[in-house]
């Protein structure tokens, strides 16, 4: 009898055990969520405000006490600093760079890649050991003497000041051949065989196999030139080739003080549209070439 | 076997980037050695015919200038500030994303968003945030405090001066900050959740059965084996953090400071690009290698310390 007892007690403090756990579980994953809730709240909140204060009027920006909806939407803001920061010309300017700079940088990409992945030739891996070994230094090491050079060749202010300096990129270079060498190499001696030429074999098969990488480089290279501020400033700051976040920054040189915000933040807006749209369309992409390369744009 | 034809084949595939590559990266690497030894090049003065010593003046001008070293510790100070900051966050919420199904991509991606954004033009909208709005000619704030003020002041707080004319160093490194973490953030969590998602289920299977407590298996488990990507994320966030620019420019403008004290908050990479109009290629490039050989300390020290405490 006494036993039975036991085994009952001993149950009963097992389901209470158990229940406890379950509580515990449950109080865990609630403030997980409210921790992520809260976080992600924080992140989105910059967006949040440059799209409301982007169709408030100016009145009701400056309100002592905020809205969080504008009370009338003005979509002229747009139209304002569209023609104010001259956003179309700097649009067509940093398409022109970053289109032309992608198909050029592309094609070397590829030809090196395939030297290295495919071809066999004297001194292949200290050559490449020694590419690997430029991604070491910073880039800023190599921007006095490039402005240097881009001066001496009487580049500045000019479209290949700002496309060509940049035209290889050693870590492009390293994933695309990683990813060639993927690929067998009994395919490329078989295409031998039947007498298809090395660019041909490029053309249609290595380039269709290796399709993400290169997308990939794409748009991390097109994101690349929307984003890119400090040499363009530098070598080409005129009206004729100004790139779209110096046209910004110089548009609106106030950052601080009694400054018509929605028109600015209209402008900002417009400028941070196209990066979501490619992000909304081609987010694996970017996310699988962000996290093997490491850095920004 | 290597024959000919493939060797003559590669040298042709290869020939654009290498003469690229000459042209802007070896060449670059040994003239900014050159340039930096020179003392007092300027690229100007050159032309006309000026010659100069081999010396380390450069180095000693550079370090003796007042600006430099307000740009150094500015530096410093921002990169060991948001890195800790940063990293802890992001472990945070990597391991809460890590731990829920629900949501789990939704909330990925939103993380994710602050990565696809222009550093200039979205510290443009922090500076708004912070920005105390106009001020009467008495010096009176008119109008309204901002909305960062606002929230303050709504849980009782004190408004303050960010980013305006007269606003404290302490206050202008706090907004940069909240923004340089913020833009981190999105890297560092990519690269912590990629990590927890390949760490093997049975190690967490086996604390259960143990009944191990939740926060052992979080320093036992989850950080030790997690260790190989927080050394990668330190690591490219002080690499990152010592050529901080662009998002300073973004929330104080090309002046590099708030209205009024001009270059207060300005780094390192700014120094260097502030001498190339003026040609003084000696001196930025002495800047330049001091900034290389910090770099590279950090990265000694950072692989120096995770090589005893990363386990695999």
């Amino acid at each position: 009898m006494a036993k039975n007892k036991d085994i009952v007690m001993q149950e009963r403090n097992l389901q209470t055990v158990s229940a406890q756990q379950r509580i515990v579980k449950i109080v865990v994953k609630a403030g997980t969520y409210l921790f992520l809730s809260i976080m992600a709240l924080i992140v989105l909140f910059p967006f949040y405000w440059m799209i409301i204060s982007s169709l408030k009027t100016l009145d009701e920006y400056r309100q002592n006490i905020p809205t969080f909806w504008p009370k009338i939407i003005v979509w002229g803001n747009y139209a304002e600093a569209f023609s104010q920061a001259s956003l179309g010309r700097l649009f067509l300017n940093t398409a022109f760079v970053g289109v032309v700079s992608t198909i050029l940088s592309l094609v070397i990409t590829v030809l090196s890649a395939f030297a290295f992945a495919r071809l066999e030739f004297k001194g292949k891996d200290l050559m490449f050991g020694a590419l690997l070994a430029t991604m070491m230094i910073p880039g800023e090491l190599f921007t006095i003497t490039n402005y240097a050079t881009i001066n001496n060749f009487g580049w500045m202010k000019t479209f290949y000041a700002l496309i060509i300096p940049f035209l290889v990129s050693v870590f492009y270079i390293y994933l695309l051949r990683q990813n060639f060498l993927q690929i067998p190499n009994e395919l490329y001696l078989a295409a031998k065989v039947d007498g298809c030429g090395d660019l041909k074999y490029l053309w249609k098969v290595m380039i269709p196999l290796s399709l993400p990488t290169l997308i990939s480089i794409t748009i991390l290279k097109m994101m690349g030139a929307w984003n890119s501020y400090v040499w363009p400033r530098l070598v080409a700051n005129d009206e004729a080739h100004r790139l779209i976040t110096n046209g910004l920054r110089n548009a609106f040189t106030a950052t601080t003080g009694d400054v018509n915000y929605p028109v600015q933040m209209a402008a900002v807006a417009i400028v941070s549209a196209p990066l979501f749209l490619v992000f909304i369309f081609l987010r694996k992409y970017i996310m699988k070439g962000v996290s093997r390369s490491g850095i920004k744009g | 076997m290597v024959d000919s034809k493939q060797q003559w084949k590669a040298w042709l595939y290869l020939s654009p980037a290498i003469v690229l590559l000459l042209i802007f990266t070896v060449w670059p690497i040994i003239n900014t050695v050159r340039l930096a030894f020179l003392e007092g090049y300027n690229a100007l003065e050159a032309t006309w015919g000026a010659t100069y010593n081999v010396g380390i003046g450069n180095f000693i001008e550079v370090l003796n200038y007042k600006d430099f070293l307000t740009c150094l510790k500015n530096t410093v100070l921002l990169t060991f500030l948001t890195v800790p900051l940063s990293t802890l966050l992001a472990l945070l919420i990597a391991v809460a994303l890590n731990s829920i199904k629900p949501l789990q991509k939704f909330l990925q991606t939103i993380f994710f968003l602050p990565y696809v954004t222009n550093s200039i033009a979205i510290g443009m909208v922090f500076a708004a945030m912070f920005n105390i709005i106009g001020l009467r000619p008495s010096g009176d704030v008119a109008d309204s405090w901002g909305i960062i003020n606002n929230i303050i002041m709504f849980f009782g707080g004190d408004p303050v001066n960010w980013i305006n004319a007269q606003s404290s160093y302490a206050a202008n490194m706090a907004v940069m900050t909240v923004y340089i973490v913020w833009n981190a953030l999105p890297f560092k969590i990519l690269i912590l959740l990629g990590g927890l998602q390949s760490i093997n289920k049975q190690y967490y299977d086996a604390a259960r059965v143990d009944g191990t407590p939740r926060r052992r298996v979080f320093t036992r488990i989850t950080v030790p084996l997690l260790s190989p990507m927080l050394a990668y994320v330190v690591i490219t966030g002080f690499i990152g953090g010592f050529k901080e620019y662009s998002s300073i420019v973004g929330i104080f403008g090309e002046k590099m400071g708030p209205v009024g004290d001009p270059y207060s908050l300005n780094t390192m990479v700014g120094y260097i690009y502030e001498e190339l109009p003026e040609m003084n290629y000696g001196v930025a490039s002495a800047a330049a290698l001091i900034l290389f050989v910090i770099i590279l300390i950090v990265t000694i020290i950072n692989g120096w310390v995770s090589k005893k405490r990363v386990h695999f």
